[in-house]
């Protein structure tokens, strides 16, 4: 997954319509996270040679693509006008659910990955799914349900192992996190397909219209025979899923299952959402805006590594860009 | 008129929206503690006079006078609200959560050492609410009032506001007969304290309860004003229907087939919607190839009825008959799919996708048509579908990209029609398809719906401008209160007999002319 790519797929991000205007002010509001970032990466190589070396570039896409592949499921999430916050939480639990089972099928069976890579697909889409019933048929906000099951699967994380770790895989579990395809990271190469199935799902399926419709105007779509409920279901199991995806791929790469695993990720992929460009109320944002915004993440967070700037600067600058992109975006918006 | 200086004196009120008169030289002058009637068909300009008076919009121009003085035409909602001059919306403006005494003092506590004195926040609103004879507790939070216990709450409220002039809009449409008449004796009382009431009904009944003098508007005109004891029910509608712009009457079709029969529907006011419209029984027809209207005043439960037809609301009793199948419809999905297109009566809130293009908007229901495997949107007919319907539709645009929100009334509403158009529906029910667009966009609209009528599609059209159903409708469906009052024949409808039938309290023996 190349620069140029990625800046074109921002590009057409625009499912909801804007009148066509062609001044300053709303090119930035499309281009603006995406020369920003080039700016930024232009600055850090700048500072500093190492941060354009391939081994750090590859670090930054590795550390990116477990979050990432979770923003792709958040992004649907969002475009509905809701919100996952137990994100991190569920990847813990779901890794963990799939290095058990991994132990239980025996690390020499030679299957123990296949084992690990389907319990945690099949628990992070079922908690996903059953946080998404309760979404739509009891009524209760996303926000709460994923606040309760933030706390819930972190919980069940350590109640599954004691609170240990699990370590101990074959290589071909670990192939999952540390080996290459193509000279490209397993995890990276994972991230690059299920952004590009995301992408084509959003922007040229039938799915992504009616998401994009459901978001827009929920009463509206019910009127016009969308099943609203099912709609928003899913897409709460498809984060589950991914989340399921990435604590299994995390799991490899680190060669252990931890409980503290993807704490705080559900702010990491919240905000690569929203600084891409996604609104909060639903019914409007893109996967390539997403992505744009998890690497921005990424980088900034390697570059101020690299320039020795201490990590809790780190944390007040990212803070202040989520707030500064959500700010020009309604300023955009506004002088329409 | 009057023999003393009147409270409240309007002259000349003019106020235009883009491409359309709401008023043109209004005047309405109303006494010191007189109940004065504000009389006028929908779209007639009484609301946007209302806003004006409350603050809510600024008159183009025109003198607003309260007491002899001069009101600024700048003026906000708090400003009127400390003139003196209250207004009760029919969707009330209290906080559900919060007690009756919170709500009547709301931003004007009374303090003790800059805290909310309780004690006496709930003595005075006592003080008030027994003067005004409500057995009311002020500790009572107001989502378990009643819809007329919150009206009295309401009117309490305006009492600690010092009240010179209170509007009542539509204050009965929700409540019982026996709630009109304890509101009717509220009114005297108001009445015995010098207040004054500017009350707007379509229940002309009530204006010889309870009205001294009336004022009836039309097409955002003055038309007449005077004494409620010196005219009959029968002159004022006749004042308020006469019209001016006529549409041209479309020749009438020959009813085919029954495509759709609604049998005894149902619907109670349940504890969780105090708001709700009831509906009684209501068994009609619908025939391939004919426009049936659906005329009544606001609250007659015409949307309510269209809505349980389509899907989108469930009834307590009652069915649906569809070519050998008997039933409901579980969603607006199961009606689609049956045929039964709806397009809403609230094009903003309902009906569009604003942000959305108005390609999008256009194919929504049509995805599964245009979509290879079920999956996949198949971008060439789909941009197909859209260009044949916006050239037969004639919608004017820059490009199917433009957001909906953009476009102006007329052509979202065209929009609307072509999404249901591109489902080849066998039924299609339209909900106020012309409110808030132009004449020759109405004119073009009505063409579409023959059109359709003409191709063999059971067409449904609720309106609440008489001129309108009359000039399209094979057969007129009158409601009043969820109650089918009468079935004209298009031909045989006349305004005055219309409006008897929606409006009056005893339905006259003639059904059909």
């Amino acid at each position: 997954m190349t620069e140029t790519r990625l800046t074109t797929s921002s590009s057409d991000t625009a499912a909801p319509a804007t009148t066509p205007r062609r001044d300053a002010v709303s090119w930035l509001r499309t281009y603006g996270t995406t020369l920003f970032l080039v700016l930024l990466i232009a600055f850090f190589a700048s500072q500093n040679a190492r941060f354009l070396s391939v081994r750090n570039l590859t670090n930054i896409l590795t550390e990116v693509s477990i979050y990432g592949i979770i923003s792709v499921g958040m992004t649907f999430v969002i475009l509905t006008g809701g919100v996952d916050l137990a994100v991190g939480s569920l990847l813990a639990f779901a890794a963990m659910a799939g290095a058990l089972m991994a132990h239980a099928v025996g690390i020499d069976s030679g299957f123990d990955w296949l084992a690990a890579l389907a319990t945690s697909l099949a628990v992070g889409g079922l908690v996903g799914w059953v946080q998404g019933r309760a979404v739509t048929f009891f009524g209760i906000p996303a926000f709460i349900v994923t606040l309760g099951g933030m706390t819930m699967w972190r919980g069940a994380t350590l109640i599954l192992n004691d609170g240990a770790p699990l370590s101990g895989y074959s290589d071909a579990y670990r192939w999952w996190g540390t080996g290459t395809i193509l000279g490209l990271p397993v995890p990276v190469m994972i991230f690059a397909l299920v952004a590009a199935i995301g992408y084509v799902v959003q922007r040229y399926s039938r799915y992504g219209r009616q998401i994009y419709a459901v978001g827009g105007n929920i009463e509206a779509a019910r009127l016009n025979g969308l099943d609203v409920t099912r709609l928003v279901t899913s897409v709460y199991a498809m984060i589950g899923l991914l989340s399921g995806l990435a604590g299994f791929l995390l799991s490899a790469r680190l060669g252990s299952a931890e409980s503290v695993a993807g704490t705080g990720y559900e702010l990491r992929v919240i905000a690569s959402v929203v600084i891409g460009g996604a609104s909060l109320s639903g019914g409007r944002g893109g996967i390539g805006g997403t992505i744009i915004g998890a690497l921005l993440i990424g980088v900034m967070g390697n570059g101020l590594v690299i320039l020795h700037v201490s990590s809790y600067w780190q944390q007040v600058v990212i803070g202040f860009i989520i707030v500064a992109a959500v700010a020009f975006d309604t300023y955009a918006k506004a002088r329409r | 008129m009057s023999e003393a200086a009147p409270l409240l004196e309007v002259r000349d009120l003019h106020k235009s929206f883009p491409g359309v008169r709401a008023l043109g030289g209004v005047r309405l002058t109303v006494g010191k503690g007189e109940v004065h009637a504000l009389l006028g068909e929908n779209g007639a300009g009484k609301s946007t006079l209302l806003k004006i008076l409350a603050g809510a919009q600024q008159a183009d121009a025109g003198d607003i006078r309260l007491d002899g003085v001069l009101l600024p035409a700048g003026d906000g909602p708090l400003d009127r609200q400390r003139a003196g001059l209250i207004t009760i919306y029919q969707e009330f403006n209290l906080l559900p959560d919060m007690s009756v005494a919170e709500n009547m003092y709301l931003g004007r506590e009374p303090l003790r050492r800059g805290l909310i004195d309780w004690s006496r926040l709930h003595a005075d609103a006592r003080a008030i609410l027994t003067d005004l004879g409500m057995a009311i507790d002020p500790r009572c939070e107001v989502r378990r009032l009643s819809v007329a216990q919150q009206q009295m709450v309401e009117i309490a409220r305006a009492m600690t506001q010092n009240a010179r002039l209170i509007v009542m809009d539509e204050p009965t449409a929700a409540l019982s007969k026996r709630e009109v008449t304890t509101l009717h004796r509220l009114i005297a009382d108001l009445k015995a304290r010098g207040v004054s009431v500017i009350y707007v009904t379509h229940r002309l009944e009530e204006v010889t309860a309870c009205c001294d003098r009336f004022t009836v508007l039309r097409d955002g005109l003055f038309v007449a004003d005077g004494d409620v004891a010196d005219i009959e029910v029968g002159d004022l509608i006749r004042m308020m229907v006469g019209r001016d712009v006529e549409f041209a009457r479309q020749p009438r079709r020959a009813p085919g087939e029954i495509v759709l029969s609604a049998r005894a529907i149902t619907r109670r006011r349940h504890a969780t919607d105090l708001h709700a419209v009831t509906l009684n029984g209501l068994s009609l027809d619908l025939h391939a190839g004919e426009i049936l209207g659906l005329a009544g005043l606001v609250g007659a439960g015409r949307s309510e009825f269209a809505r349980i037809l389509f899907g989108a609301d469930k009834a307590d009793e009652g069915a649906l008959h569809l070519s050998g199948w008997t039933g409901w419809f579980r969603s607006p999905g199961h009606a689609l799919d049956a045929g039964v297109a709806l397009v809403p009566e609230d094009r903003k809130q309902q009906g569009c996708f604003l942000d959305h293009s108005i390609r999008l908007n256009l194919t929504l229901p049509s995805l599964a048509r245009l979509a290879k495997w079920g999956v996949f949107i198949d971008a060439r007919a789909e941009r197909a579908l859209v260009e044949r319907y916006a050239r037969a539709l004639r919608i004017k645009m820059a490009n199917a990209e433009v957001a909906i929100g953009t476009l102006s009334g007329g052509n979202q509403q065209k929009v609307l029609l072509a999404r249901c158009m591109a489902l080849r529906p066998r039924v299609l029910i339209v909900d106020e398809p012309t409110r808030g667009i132009d004449v020759g966009a109405k004119s073009e609209v009505h063409q579409l719906l023959a059109d359709l009528a003409a191709d063999g599609v059971a067409v449904v059209v609720i309106s609440s401008e008489l001129p309108e159903v009359m000039a399209i409708s094979d057969r007129i469906a009158v409601f009043r209160e969820g109650v089918l009052t009468g079935i004209v024949d298009g031909d045989a409808a006349d305004e005055a007999g219309l409006m008897h039938l929606m409006a009056a309290e005893t339905t006259p023996g003639r059904a059909t002319a």
